[in-house]
Parts: C-alpha cells; structure tokens; sequence
C-alpha cells in the first residue's frame, strides 16, 4: 500500500476552527459582505459541545423584574473573584443584551412569558443591586439552551451557504515568514488525507478540555487541541490554573444537572437531610457560586456526611417542586436521572458529586479576539480566539452560570467582526514552503511505530491523577506528585503506539492526537496551579487558603520553556475599572 | 456481567465484504452501551471505529442499531440489551467503515427543505414577542438532535434515498409551525414535491426509535394536511 499521504490546498479569506456557539457566530459575522469563510470542525456543527449547554444565557433584558447590564457586570467581576478584566465584563454584559434579541430574531426558540417576551430565570451568583438577592436574568429554552443556540446558528450558516469541511481535525497552524498567521493544517479523518488552509485570518473556538479528569460533564472531544495547537507555536495559555468544578454532576458519570434545577428550587442535602449550603452561604444558599458550592460540597464529603457506602456523593432534592416544573422546564436532566441513575426526582433525591465543567482559562485575547502572541502586549497578527479555548478574560477565577454561553457568542461575534474588516484591509501572507510538513510528522510519527505504550493506559492514569491531585481542593505536595508523573505521562506518550494503521477514518490515530494535546492542557494547568500560591475563585489550596491580592492579583501566563518539557510562568496585571476588589460573600 | 458485544465490521482497506466480530466482555450492568464499545476498542481492538462525543444523548453522534433497532449508544444501558449485543451501522446511508456511515445526504435533505426561519421583516430592537402557547405549538420539532435514528429506520428512505426523510420534515415543522416564520409556502411547496410529505406510509418507525420521544409520524401528518389544506 502507498503510504504517502496525499495533500489538499484550499484558499479562503478566513478559516474557522471549531462550529461551537463561538465559531459559528464568528464565521457567519466573518461572512459578512460575501468574504470568504470555511468552518473546520472535527466533528459535525450540530454535535459541538455548546449543545450540551442546559440551563441559559445571562443577559439583563429585565423582563421579569428590573435588571441592569451593571449589575451583570458587578455580578461577574465578583464572581470571578476579582481576576475578570473589567473592561471586557463591561462588553460581555452590556452586548449580551443586543446579542440575545439577534439571536431571537434568527429564530431561537426562547420559553416565553405570558406577555411574549423572552422568559428568564434566576441563577447562580446573579443578584440585583451589586449583590443583595438572585434576579431573573437568564433566558432560557426550557433546559436545552445550548442545544436551541447550536441548532439556530446552524440553520443561519446553512441559509448562508456558509462552507463546511465536517470531521476536519486541525493539527497544526501556519505561520509566514513576517510571523502572521495565515492559515491551518488539517486531517481529513473520513479519508487521512491532509488539507493546507491558507487564509489572511484563522480563529479559534475550539472549547475545553475536561476530558484531562476522570469526573467531567465534557464530551469525549474536548481534549484542548486549539489549546494544544497554539501553544506549541509558543503563544502562552493564560489562567491554567482555573477550572471550574460544577457542583451538580451526576454520581460516578459526571454528567451535568444544570443550575437549573436549583434556580427553580432544588436543594442540595448531605447524608441526614440537611440543607448544608445554610453554613457555607446563608444569602445564596444553593445558588451561590459555583466554586463555593464545589467547595461546601467537598468539606461535607470530607467530614463524613455524605451518601452511600462509601459516603462520596451527596443529593440535590427536587422532591417538593411541582411536577410541572420538572415536565416543563427541567425536561432533559430529569431524564437524564431516570436513564442513567434509574432514579424517578419527581420522588426521590438524586445522587451527585462536583465534575470538572469549565476552562476558564486558554488563548490570552484582546476584546476583538485577536490572540496575544506574547500574552498581554503583542497581537499575533491573523489569528483570534474565542469561546472556552480562550481567556478574555471575562471569567476571572470562577465563572458564573450562563455566562459560558454570553462569551462564546459576545466574543465570538465579536472577533467575526473584526475578521470581516481585517481580511477586507490585509494582503495575502505567503505561504511558507513545506506548511503541512510538521502535521505530517506528528501522524507518520504515530503510525509508522511498531510497538509501545497503550493510549489508554496514558489516559486513563491521567484522568485519575488529574481528579486526585487537582481537582476542588489542591496542594502542593500533590501538585508536585501531579506535575513529576506528567512528565513521567508525556515521556510515555512519545513512546504511543496504535493498533489501526490505516488511513481511513483511524479514530485510534485521532484519540492518540487527542491524548497528547491533553498532555500540554494538564501540564499547563498543573504547573501554573503550583505557583500560585493563594486560594481564588475554582482554585483552592488547602496549604494557602487565603487569598492573596498583594502578589496573585495577577493573570497567570504559562509559556512552553526552553526544553521541550518545561513551563515558564509569569504574570500580567488584571485590568480594574470600575469595582476595587473586595472580600467575596453571599 | 458477562456480556458479548457482536460488531459488524467492514473496512474497505483490509477487506471488501463486512465480517461479524464478538467480543466478550465483563460489563457494569449500569454500563452504557457507548462504554462497552469505548472497552472493546481501548482494550482490545484499537481498529474498530465509532462516533461519539456528548456520551449523554445531546449530540446524536452515536446512532446506531444495536439489537436490531436504531438507538444512541450512550443512551442505552447493557443491561437492558444484555447477553449478546449486537451492533450495526444504521441503514439507508453508505458505510464507510465499521459503525460510520457517509451523513453528508442526511444534512443535504435538511437544507433542501429550508429548515431555517424565514422572515424578512425589519426586526424591533428587542424581541418579536411570541405567546406561550404560540411557542408551545413547534416545541416538538425543537427536541430534534438530527441523529439521524428516525431517518434511516424509514423503510420508504430504504428504498428510496430521494426522500427527504422524517427528520428534514420535522426540521420544516419546526420552522412552519413558529409564528414568527413567513416561510411556510416556500417550505411547503418543497415538502409536496414526489421527494416530499407524502412518500411517508406512517409506518410509525420513526417515531417508535426517536431517542428524544419527539412523535415523528404525527409531525409528518401535520405537515401533510397543511399542504392538502392550505392552513398552518
């Protein structure tokens, strides 16, 4: 058999990776005037993980009680335990609100109040007047939001006649001899051929990589590739050290139970029927923050009140709501209980334990998208980022609920903008000789070897390492065992071997990719989480529980060092604007 | 629990004609059959091939047939399947190898009976306001995952790959039925083309394998009489 890989050329003024919210709002604003535009996606658009999204977008439409894109703001910067960079909160949420009307008047089926107008609910850590009680502020398709936002922004591509290349796995980007970027390598998977994009912008709204732990509401494909990609062309990852663990997985499977469902009044109870948030939180209770809530979770495991023989999971009780509320507005997640658990919430508590949820770091960008090639002062020209692969960063140290959804379509509609009138004004970087030979060598690299390591043995015991050592509650020793056995994981991996040595569709070669670009996420993550030393938003270190504005008021950069196996950390400063950091309560 | 998983594999670069592979296996009984699968190739053939992603039946990658009727794998648990559990690529599309099959046609069908709002008025600067129970009256057609379960357990699309097929046409529900749309005639006049509505015998496999329980045959019956009466 011929074993060398054919090789495909395209040229398209801007090349979207990823068809999440993020990308395929950035590609239909990029169309824009009848610019040139692909959308890659290794997977098919409606399948992106956007549609997984349950509970709604944030947007101070007040229709239900008075509501200011001020107090969205507050709410977030707060929220975020004060590392949000305010001038980008500021955007987030004052075009929230013009981004929700255009995406109702592309169709999105909202659930609707009896006056007509979009229906919103409460939700976690959004409140009126700068924090004196939860408001109705997200608006909502029962408890399929993201899945209503994926389809609709799908439906307005395909009545664009916007260009898709399905089941394109991005492996490398290009970059020209002045150093902008202008384009992307990809592998066919259907066919294992490679395609040489060459574009005057390329963007990035390639989601999370939560996968890196065992516990995790994400898909499968949310391996950090574009994170992966990016930085080992040594643009740095900005605020690693930040995941967030969402309170309410289900037991064992971590799949999401959205927010939701306390927003509409469920409790969390430990092992004895107590409401516990009582202790943690006595003005939020249940819907306070996500990593407050994680944390409360975590101390009541630990000092033994929770559920079970092994006393590992705790419940969320939606016993005493009506049943027409679960019907109506918690459709999906109540059968996600009964299918998966065989538990029936209409009568019975449902067993849950924190999953890893959210990056809320990634790609440092500036408010357009662009992607800072150094982290926080040279744009690298060409290239953007928007979505859970990059840091605007809007969500500081913890992310609020509904506001995952706010970014991706702010920013990436945003950054769409902006490409349409970059690529109107840019010429053409040339292409530099031999684009796809890196690409190409990483795959041969894999297929030709003839024996090695299991996949599935690197991934598994990263998986297990991950939500042992840096998960909810982190410290250094653990950090430390954490960041000697990833390398020790990474020196395996260079040793991988796969059985499929086809071309055809070798999603045995596409996980083995996978695994790697989730390699770079948790080592990144890990050593950025290490330095620093204080406890903020989703990170918390039982060894420093305070936290610490004097040396960590600091967004953490993490470049690829000088050895092929070490980070470099430094820091740049939070851009404050409007509210002076303060202790957080709810 | 001991389990066998029996796949019908087919690789066009090692064979030409499909073969059957067991594997066997000890399963959690809560298991879902995505995992079984995930087992099988982790642990012991890396060559077999699926799509997943969601694992929880929100992205409709992982149709399959798996005892003889189309499911999600990741929605469907071992012991509700078990001893032997039989896979299948779904049926009525190309396969191109082991569980895969070309869904390049599926989502063409979808755009061929414009399945997005249509309505060119200015819009206001806030919402078009939208009754409950004006919403309520497409909420049906909104459940869809475009999985593609529906369609490719249609006997008529079996025979006849022109049909647009059942999801396309709930996907034009969706739209026709929305009181902000102004699109139905255009929609409809597609829909009662010979590839359209009324190639549908209501033969109810649709909606028997619809894993979001979206009641297929009676949407598609919708759209029938709207066609045939002229009223939405």
């Amino acid at each position: 058999m011929d074993t060398t890989p054919t090789v495909h050329r395209h040229k398209f003024e801007t090349v979207v990776v990823g068809a999440g919210g993020a990308g395929l709002y950035a590609a239909m604003a990029a169309a824009e005037g009848g610019r040139s535009v692909a959308v890659l996606s290794k997977l098919y658009p409606t399948r992106s993980h956007t549609g997984a999204a349950q509970g709604g977008i944030g947007a101070a439409l007040a229709n239900v009680e008075e509501d200011r894109w001020e107090w969205h703001m507050f709410d977030t910067v707060k929220g975020g335990d004060y590392l949000v960079d305010q001038d980008s909160a500021e955007i987030l949420a004052r075009e929230a609100v013009e981004t929700v009307y255009e995406l109702e008047h592309f169709g999105l089926p909202f659930s609707r109040l009896p006056d007509g107008k979009i229906a919103q609910r409460k939700f976690g850590g959004h409140t009126y007047n700068f924090g004196e009680g939860p408001v109705h502020r997200s608006c909502y398709a029962a408890d399929r939001t993201g899945h209503m936002i994926l389809q609709t922004l799908f439906q307005q591509c395909m009545k664009r006649q916007v260009t898709f290349f399905n089941e394109f796995k991005v492996l490398d980007l290009i970059v020209s001899h002045d150093g902008r970027c202008t384009g992307v390598v990809a592998l066919e998977i259907a066919s294992g051929d490679f395609h040489v994009f060459h574009a005057k912008a390329v963007f990035f709204g390639t989601g999370g990589f939560g996968k890196m732990f065992r516990i995790t509401s994400n898909a499968h494909t949310l391996t950090g590739d574009g994170n992966a990609v990016a930085y080992r062309r040594g643009v740095p990852m900005q605020d690693m050290e930040f995941y967030q663990f969402h309170p309410t997985g289900i037991y064992t499977l971590g799949i999401l139970l959205s927010e939701g469902a306390r927003a509409e009044g469920g409790i969390l109870r430990n092992e004895s029927g107590e409401r516990f948030m009582e202790r943690y939180a006595p003005t939020l209770l249940d819907l306070a923050p996500r990593d407050i809530v994680s944390r409360s979770m975590f101390q009541e495991l630990k000092e033994g009140r929770g559920c079970g023989p092994k006393r590992d999971y705790l419940l969320l009780d939606l016993t005493h709501l009506p049943p027409e509320v679960l019907d109506e507005r918690l459709p999906d997640i109540t059968d996600f209980a009964r299918t998966y658990l065989r538990v029936e919430p209409k009568s019975e508590p449902v067993p849950i334990q924190p999953t890893a949820h959210y990056a809320m770091g990634g790609i440092p960008t500036d408010n357009d998208g662009r992607v800072w090639k150094d982290g926080h002062s040279v744009i690298f020209d060409g290239f953007y980022a928007a979505g859970e692969c990059a840091c605007v960063s809007v969500h500081g140290a913890n992310r609020l609920g509904t506001n995952s959804l706010v970014d991706i379509l702010v920013f990436g509609r945003r950054a769409g903008k902006h490409m349409a009138r970059y690529v109107a004004e840019a010429d053409w970087p040339e292409l530099p000789r031999g684009a796809e030979d890196q690409a190409v060598s990483l795959v041969d690299g894999i297929l030709s070897r003839q024996s090695g390591e299991r996949p599935v043995d690197i991934r598994e015991t990263l998986q297990d390492e991950m939500n042992d050592k840096c998960f909810v509650v982190r410290n250094e020793p653990g950090l430390k065992e954490m960041d000697a056995k990833v390398a020790q994981l990474r020196s395996a991996f260079a040793n991988v071997f796969i059985q499929d040595r086809g071309r055809l569709f070798n999603t045995d070669l596409v996980e083995c990719l996978e695994l790697g670009f989730m390699l770079d996420c948790a080592q990144t993550t890990v050593v950025a989480a290490l330095a620093r030393q204080e406890s903020r938003g989703g990170h918390y270190r039982e060894d420093f529980k305070e936290r610490d504005d004097t040396r960590f008021l600091a967004h953490s950069l993490a470049f690829p060092g000088e050895s092929s196996d070490s980070v470099r950390i430094d820091y740049k400063p939070v851009r404050i604007t409007r509210f002076a950091p303060k202790e957080r309560k709810y | 629990m001991r389990v066998t998983l029996r796949v019908r594999r087919y690789n066009p670069e090692v064979a030409r004609d499909p073969w059957w592979q067991d594997f066997d296996l000890e399963s959690d009984p809560r298991a879902r059959v995505l995992d079984l699968l995930h087992q099988a190739k982790w642990y012991h053939d890396g060559t077999l091939t699926l799509r997943r992603s969601c694992a929880h039946a929100v992205c409709g990658s992982d149709t399959m047939m798996i005892n003889g009727h189309n499911r999600l794998a990741c929605k469907v648990l071992v012991e509700d399947v078990a001893p032997v559990i039989v896979c299948e690529p779904i049926r009525g599309l190309p396969v191109i190898k082991d569980l895969i099959v070309d869904m390049e046609p599926f989502f063409r069908s979808l755009e061929s009976v414009k399945s997005w709002l249509i309505n060119e008025e200015p819009p206001p600067n806030s919402e078009r306001l939208q009754s409950p129970e004006e919403r309520e009256r497409f909420d049906e057609g909104t459940k869809c995952i475009l999985c593609a379960a529906c369609t490719t357990s249609c006997p008529i699309f079996w025979a006849n790959d022109e049909y647009v097929g059942p999801a396309a046409i709930v996907n034009a529900h969706r739209f026709t039925f929305d009181s902000r749309d102004r699109g139905a005639a255009e929609r409809l006049e597609v829909l009662a083309d010979r590839t359209g509505v009324f190639k549908c015998r209501t033969t109810f496999n649709c909606t028997s394998v619809c894993p979001r329980d979206i009641p297929v045959t009676e949407l598609i019956q919708e759209m029938k009489r709207a066609i045939t009466f002229g009223k939405i």
